[in-house]
């Protein structure tokens, strides 16, 4: 079997095929495969007995589930009202000027997707951002450079890759 | 500074309480019909924002007829500004735990979930490691409740309690229309109790306590404490426990930098105060005391006289499009055309008399709009705009 069909029939013996089952599901796609893939979402589909339109238009809703490849880690960058006040936006220029990359793109390499989100909830140690789930707040330039340094290292590059 | 009276800081939220399983266990051994009426006597009011009785509210869903009953603890805490769910969920978490199962044990629920938003997953590992001890304790003393978390994926809407519930049943968070409401129809179309999450922690304070304590504080309607989310320009960002009812004026003097221009109170979906009138404005439930009563969520976002209202106002209106779940037109579309109405009139596209045609807009959203996000767009875009015009011109 595919790996991605044994890993939606595992999460459906754990949630249940149940319509109630179906966010579980895809969220533990997600935490796998970064995205749901139209294969994934067919597979799905299959194994609930839902129609696919359902799957896609659930999915499509959820700026957490997303239905385009993604890098391994995905960077949400808060542009709310205080972050933005904050100095969110020389943060942002700080990684797209490491990476090379604008918002909404990934990484040649596919380790990085850049994306912006609404309040993180850390309005009070703003500029805040999420790297996957993890949460990183009181951002300045400096500060957010050291933090991909950490993960270039960890992943074996020095990030001259990206031009 | 008239009639003003000081802020006072309380320490019931965040206090710890090591004896939540006497708390659970004495509780319960109260009738359901006493529980509620020591409820309804503590006059506690939903702390999510639109302040519903909670009393009332634990009631009518007892009274609904069902075998199957949920109670949900809303953990999606979403309104920009807004931190304090967060930190009563890694802090004192079996202060929420435990009052769910008085909640499913008042009004006969015997599942819970606490919906939270996805932003906060890395709290769930920990909450989990609570709930286990938490079903440990329930099984020992025979009480027949489970509680589950439940991971929300991104998305400002599934706050609002229906939507919450049709993203729990596997769906788009698009609102329901209302009624029913949930007391009768909710999860599953089942008589459901959903609560914010400080809201569940007063309840907390009142059983253990008992309501006097609770109603003792605060002033008339807007009775007990209040977690504020204090953000902005403020030389003390954080969470603090303040009695309701204070002025708006007094919270200026002890939060703010010396130099605020105005506060955003209650989140993008509340209202702007501008400076002249801080005096005026009193934080609590409406029908209280003299001037304007403002409810809130608890956010408190301060703004310096460096700040360009027009940046604030599109800032939130970006977020009320990027958010509105696009199920009715009023605000789909409305949110947009604000957008782009108030850009037009900055560049000098428009002529500064289409900022009325806009608050017309408004009006019409907060009449038309199906759920609270899109009928609450008109607090923050009007009490901007009429309070700082110029701004929205020059
Ligand atoms: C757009 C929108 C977003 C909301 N977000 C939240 C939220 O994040 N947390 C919350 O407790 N209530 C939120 N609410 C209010 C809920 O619909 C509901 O009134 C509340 O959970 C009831 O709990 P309470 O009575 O304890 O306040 C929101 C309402 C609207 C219209
Ligand atoms: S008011 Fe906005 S968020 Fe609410 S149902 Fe209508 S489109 Fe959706
Ligand atoms: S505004 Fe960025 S965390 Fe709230």
């Amino acid at each position: 079997m595919d790996p991605i069909q044994t890993l939606i029939k595992d999460l459906a013996d754990i949630h249940g095929r149940k319509r109630e089952s179906l966010l579980p599901i895809m969220q533990g796609v997600v935490e796998r495969e970064k995205y749901l893939s139209e294969l994934s979402m067919i597979e799905i589909a299959r194994e609930m007995d839902i129609p696919a339109a359902d799957v896609y238009g659930t999915a499509t809703f959820y700026s957490f589930l997303e239905t385009k490849s993604t890098g391994k880690y995905t960077i949400r960058v808060c542009k709310t009202i205080t972050c933005a006040m904050k100095g969110k936006n020389q943060v942002l220029f700080a990684i797209q000027d490491m990476l090379k990359i604008k918002l909404g793109e990934t990484t040649p390499d596919h380790l990085f997707t850049l994306l912006e989100t609404n309040c993180l909830g850390w309005c009070h140690k703003a500029p805040a951002m999420l790297i996957n789930d993890d949460v990183y707040t009181e951002l300045t330039p400096e500060k957010v450079r050291e933090i991909l340094s950490v993960y270039l290292k960890q992943n074996g590059s020095n990030g001259n890759g990206y031009h | 500074m008239a009639n003003s009276h000081q802020l006072k800081r309380v320490d019931f939220i965040f206090r710890n309480e090591n004896d939540w399983e006497k708390v659970l266990s004495n509780t319960i051994k109260k009738t359901p019909q006493d529980l509620i009426n020591e409820l309804i006597s503590s006059e506690l009011k939903g702390r999510g924002g639109a302040g519903f009785p909670t009393g009332l509210k634990w009631k009518l869903t007892a009274e609904a007829e069902s075998d199957e009953k949920y109670v949900i603890c809303n953990a999606d805490e979403g309104e920009p500004g807004t931190f304090k769910d967060r930190e009563i969920l890694s802090r004192v978490p079996y202060k929420v735990f435990t009052a769910m199962a008085i909640c499913g044990y008042i009004t006969g629920a015997r599942e819970g979930y606490i919906y939270l938003r996805g932003e906060y997953k890395f709290l769930k590992e920990e909450l989990e490691k609570v709930l286990d001890e938490f079903d440990y304790y329930c099984n020992e003393i025979k009480l027949d409740f489970k509680i589950r978390v439940f991971m929300g994926s991104g998305a400002y809407i599934c706050g609002e309690e229906t939507a919450l519930m049709e993203s729990m049943e596997g769906k788009r968070g698009e609102p329901r229309n209302k009624p029913p409401f949930p007391t009768q129809s909710g999860y599953r179309g089942k008589p459901t109790v959903i609560n914010n999450v400080e809201t569940l922690v007063h309840t907390f304070t009142i059983f253990k306590y008992g309501a006097k304590k609770f109603y003792d504080l605060g002033v008339q309607y807007s009775r007990g404490t209040k977690l504020f989310s204090v953000s902005g320009d403020t030389p003390k960002p954080g969470i603090y426990e303040l009695e309701l009812g204070m002025s708006l004026q007094d919270f200026v003097y002890e939060f703010g930098d010396g130099d605020t221009k105005a506060v955003q109170v209650g989140g993008a979906s509340g209202f702007l105060v501008p400076r002249k009138k801080f005096k005026d404005a009193a934080i609590g439930f409406k029908g209280k005391l003299t001037g304007i009563s403002l409810p809130t969520g608890g956010s408190m976002m301060l703004f310096n006289s460096s700040r360009s209202m027009f940046n604030v106002l599109d800032n939130y209106l970006e977020f009320f499009r990027e958010e509105s779940c696009g199920q009715c037109t009023p605000c789909r579309v409305g949110c947009q055309q604000l957008l782009l109405g108030i850009k037009a009139v900055k560049r000098g596209d428009k002529p500064a008399a289409y900022l009325d045609k806009l608050l017309r807009l408004t009006e019409t959203m907060q009449y038309t709009a199906k759920c609270g996000l899109g009928q609450s767009v008109a607090n923050s875009f009007s009490s901007i705009v009429e309070n700082f015009r110029e701004e929205m011109i020059y």
